[in-house]
């Protein structure tokens, strides 16, 4: 066990774990904080997509033994009260069916239009291609990416 | 307006809870005074009341008015929490915005079929959701009438108002609804006519959605509790192995680990029900205080396995599957006129073969559960699709009374089938047990695609005979799968087709197989709808006039008396179909094929356009027609069909699960292939059958056609046609 300071969200949170333990379980079992979610624990279905100094990363593949010093993000900081224009437009298109992955996807949508303020379909797809939609709500991810395109722009 | 379309109602459905003395049905004092809550419909924040008064077991009216609704049924994604309280709230005549929605636990005596499965949630629960609802608005008015001293039959309802329109009295549901609890439950309600309807119909977004994109907790993994400690399951690496023993002295040393016993869900004389599926009834269980600790943990496991049955291949299996296909099964499922005779003098005889292998479920929440078991009690929380069949089990195999078992549902994080079978409810229920602590049950991605409950691996044949003038004068079907025929005997083009034979083979293994979403359908669908292009082509006939022939037929002169579908809404989502895509099979560089399937009660034609891009097809748009009857939620329903099909093309396309020396192949998305974002359709246009029909479901029948939509687009398209799911495994053209 070692004892770290992570700033998330904002907020300096000081946590007990081994050096080791991936982010995504300091968020959800240390942190009690369980919006970013368990997919794949390998990087392949971006389920526990979070920012780590405003870009996505994998949270299920990052030891908190990295992060020293980084600002990390996750979907419950993504605005105070889900009104980042991704969340607002998700609820739009009321884009989720079971809504597992959706913390995923809007995190790497965020990312994506911090970096690219007006993307094209491609550049979304493109982007959007390591976040997997059990649910197939493909399409309307897309049209959401767009909306917010649109609002942040 | 209303009618009495219903009068008959399920009685235990509506029972009055316990009557409290002087106060109506007065629940949960103070129960909640926050402002905005989980599950409220508004935008806007929603001031909650002071008390709540339960009308009936679907919803309780607070003393400002604003309804609680509780949905009975398990949410997985299909959107049955919006859906199933929007049909309580437009019969009860509530505005929608002063409307909670709470997900209801298991409870056989409030409900009934309290199930996610065979897209019936909405077809099974529309009577008894219509009656909830009038009959807690009869109780209103009922309280209403007596506090004014005049007939009820006086009386109107609009968005939750009362109004007495002779004397220009008005009062809100909450006014009366401690009044309104003591009224006899009505023997008799009126339902309104289906064109009054003001919620249903109208476009409503998911109760749970600001909860989802903001991360609040709602999944079973998700779930915490003071004390709450963490397990995993070791299972046998292969189908056809069991625990030996195990050597747990390294994983006992590691950091923050509790214990390690193994556990069997199976103990003698504990009673089954259909749902408990489990290839792995013993496990090696390890208990720990953090999931990365007893993941680590886990891997240290020292298991010896032993063998007790065959260790069976994928290869061997299609072998064995093939061999079958030759084979006249002992009995037909279903035969009509002579067909040995049609086929003996056809003009042409067109034969072919199709396959899929086994597919894995992959809800994106992996398998978990919360259970806290005492001497006293069973508390279980979390996902399952089957809530009664996990209580019984959950009885049995800790031999406590029903009784003392609660389970509660969490939203689902995707079900596809997979949560039918609740084997990880018990396993949770046993190490609780066993721990004598409350504890989460968590799968790994691998531990979840590798346990099994696979889509069964099918094979089908199909032979048509024509004859001089192309006419379809023979048809015969025979299947076989691991386990079970995917061969729906009495569906299209049975009945269409003067000699008709269908055979159904099944071949066991020890690989565990269950119900993935739209059971059969999801095959056989694609492979019918492919194989009767080919015989379009064949007959020289444009595969939409080809279909619609035969349902003609099937109307006006059908035969045998078992058909399973309606010929005439068959028909109507093709002819919708083909007039809203523009229907022509090639139009420039696009490439198009078209597809019709009916099942779990509903109509789904689509068309597929795809084009070429790089050198590669790409799914650019797709048509579809539905025919559910009533919709619903017209935003809901169409995230139904589009999901569905997006669904489906991915796993005809890219998945597959195979088995090498009885273990899987693919353990987790590096290996096993999901569509992703670039693979997906481009555009979606879905188009509903506006008939009036009682409402069926749409979780499944959006996914069978478009195997063989996007089957027929991309013979089209690169001239080759595809036999063996998934495509990309013949066809590396597609990437």
């Amino acid at each position: 066990m070692a004892t770290f300071d992570v700033n998330i969200n904002g907020t300096n949170k000081r946590v007990e774990v081994e050096p080791d333990t991936p982010i995504l379980w300091v968020l959800r079992d240390s942190l009690g904080m369980v919006g970013t979610k368990y997919g794949c624990g390998i990087g392949q279905c971006g389920a526990c997509t979070i920012h780590i100094d405003g870009v996505a990363m994998r949270s299920c593949s990052l030891p908190i033994s990295q992060v020293s010093g980084k600002k990390i993000t996750t979907i419950e900081g993504l605005s105070e009260d889900g009104t980042h224009p991704v969340q607002e437009a998700w609820v739009e298109h009321d884009v989720a069916q079971c809504g597992y992955c959706q913390a995923g996807q809007i995190m790497n949508a965020a990312s994506l239009l911090e970096s690219n303020k007006n993307p094209s379909d491609a550049e979304i797809e493109a982007a959007m291609a390591g976040n997997i939609c059990r649910c197939g709500t493909y399409v309307r991810i897309k049209d959401a990416v767009k909306t917010a395109s649109e609002k942040m722009s | 307006m209303t009618k009495n379309i219903n009068k008959k109602h399920d009685r235990r459905s509506f029972l009055k809870i316990t009557t409290l003395a002087g106060g109506g049905l007065v629940l949960g004092l103070n129960v909640l005074t926050s402002c905005k809550r989980p599950g409220a419909t508004a935008e806007a924040e929603l001031e909650m009341p002071e008390e709540w008064y339960e009308i009936n077991a679907y919803l309780k009216v607070g003393d400002n008015g604003v309804v609680t609704i509780f949905s009975p049924n398990p949410e997985i994604g299909q959107n049955v929490k919006t859906s199933m309280p929007m049909i309580v709230a437009e019969e009860l005549d509530v505005d929608w915005k002063n409307v909670v929605v709470e997900q209801a636990g298991l409870d056989t005596d409030k409900y009934t079929r309290q199930v996610a499965g065979g897209s019936q949630s909405i077809r099974l629960g529309w009577n008894s959701l219509r009656q909830a609802g009038a009959t807690a608005r009869r109780m209103l008015l009922e309280a209403a009438a007596q506090e004014w001293g005049v007939p009820v039959s006086e009386l109107t309802t609009e968005a939750g108002v009362i109004k007495h329109e002779k004397s220009g009295q008005t009062t809100g549901y909450g006014a009366v609804a401690t009044a309104a609890g003591q009224m006899d439950v009505p023997e008799e309600v009126e339902l309104k006519d289906p064109k009054d309807f003001t919620i249903i119909g109208t476009p409503t977004l998911n109760v749970d959605r600001k909860e989802i994109v903001t991360g609040k907790p709602l999944f079973g993994l998700d779930v915490q509790r003071e004390g709450m400690l963490i397990a995993m399951a070791e299972h046998p690496p292969a189908f056809g192995m069991t625990v030996k023993s195990f050597d747990a002295t390294d994983a006992l040393a590691m950091p923050g680990i509790k214990d390690v016993f193994t556990i069997d869900i199976r103990p003698d004389g504990a009673e089954q029900q259909w749902s408990d599926v489990s290839a792995f009834p013993e496990l090696v269980v390890v208990v720990g205080e953090s999931t990365w600790q007893v993941m680590k943990a886990k891997k240290a496991l020292k298991v010896e396995w032993e063998k007790t049955g065959d260790l069976e291949s994928t290869d061997t299996q299609e072998a064995k599957l093939a061999e079958l296909i030759k084979k006249p099964a002992d009995k037909p499922a279903r035969k009509d006129g002579n067909p040995e005779k049609a086929f003996a003098e056809a003009a042409k005889v067109i034969e072919r073969e199709y396959s899929a292998p086994f597919l894995a479920h992959n809800p994106m929440e992996p398998m978990n559960f919360f259970a806290d078991v005492t001497d006293e009690k069973a508390e279980l929380l979390g996902p399952i699709q089957t809530p009664e069949y996990l209580q019984k089990t959950v009885s049995a195999v800790l031999g406590m009374p029903e009784e003392k078992i609660s389970i509660m549902m969490t939203r689902q994080g995707g079900g596809f089938g997979r949560r039918l079978y609740g084997h990880f409810g018990t396993e949770a229920a046993l190490i609780s047990q066993k721990a004598k602590a409350p504890v989460k049950l968590v799968y790994s991605r691998e531990d979840d695609m590798t346990n099994g409950v696979y889509r069964p691996a099918y094979k089908v044949k199909y032979r048509a005979a024509l004859d001089e003038n192309n006419n379809l004068i023979g048809f015969h079907v025979r299947g076989a799968g691991i386990h079970g025929s995917p061969v729906f005997a009495n569906r299209f083009p049975a009945g269409a087709v003067d000699n008709y034979l269908a055979e159904n083979h099944s071949l066991d293994s020890n690989v565990s197989t269950g119900a993935w979403r739209a059971p059969r359908s999801n095959f056989i669908a694609g492979a019918e709808q492919s194989f009767l292009d080919e015989v379009a082509e064949a007959a020289g006939k444009d595969p939409i006039e080809m279909r619609l022939e035969l349902f003609e037929r099937a109307k006006n002169n059908p035969v045998g008396k078992d058909n399973d579908y309606d010929a005439e809404r068959y028909a109507g989502v093709l002819k919708m179909v083909k007039e809203k895509s523009g229907w022509a099979q090639n139009d420039g560089d696009r490439a198009r094929g078209v597809s019709a399937y009916y099942c779990h009660n509903s109509y789904v034609a689509q068309v597929v356009d795809i084009v070429k891009e790089n050198d590669r097809p790409r799914v650019d748009k797709v048509w579809c027609a539905v025919d559910c009857g009533i919709v619903v939620n017209p935003v809901g329903a169409r995230n139904q069909i589009e999901g569905g099909l997006v669904d489906g093309i991915g796993h005809a396309m890219y998945s597959a699960l195979t088995i090498k020396d009885g273990k899987p192949q693919q353990k987790n998305f590096d290996s096993y292939r999901m569509i992703r974002h670039t693979e997906a359709p481009r555009k979606v246009e879905t188009h509903f059958v506006d008939n009036g029909i009682d409402p069926t479901g749409l979780g499944e029948p959006g996914l069978p056609p478009i195997m063989a939509a996007v089957a027929n687009a991309l013979y089209r398209s690169t001239g080759k046609r595809l036999y063996q799911q998934p495509f990309v495994a013949e066809q590396e053209l597609l990437g």
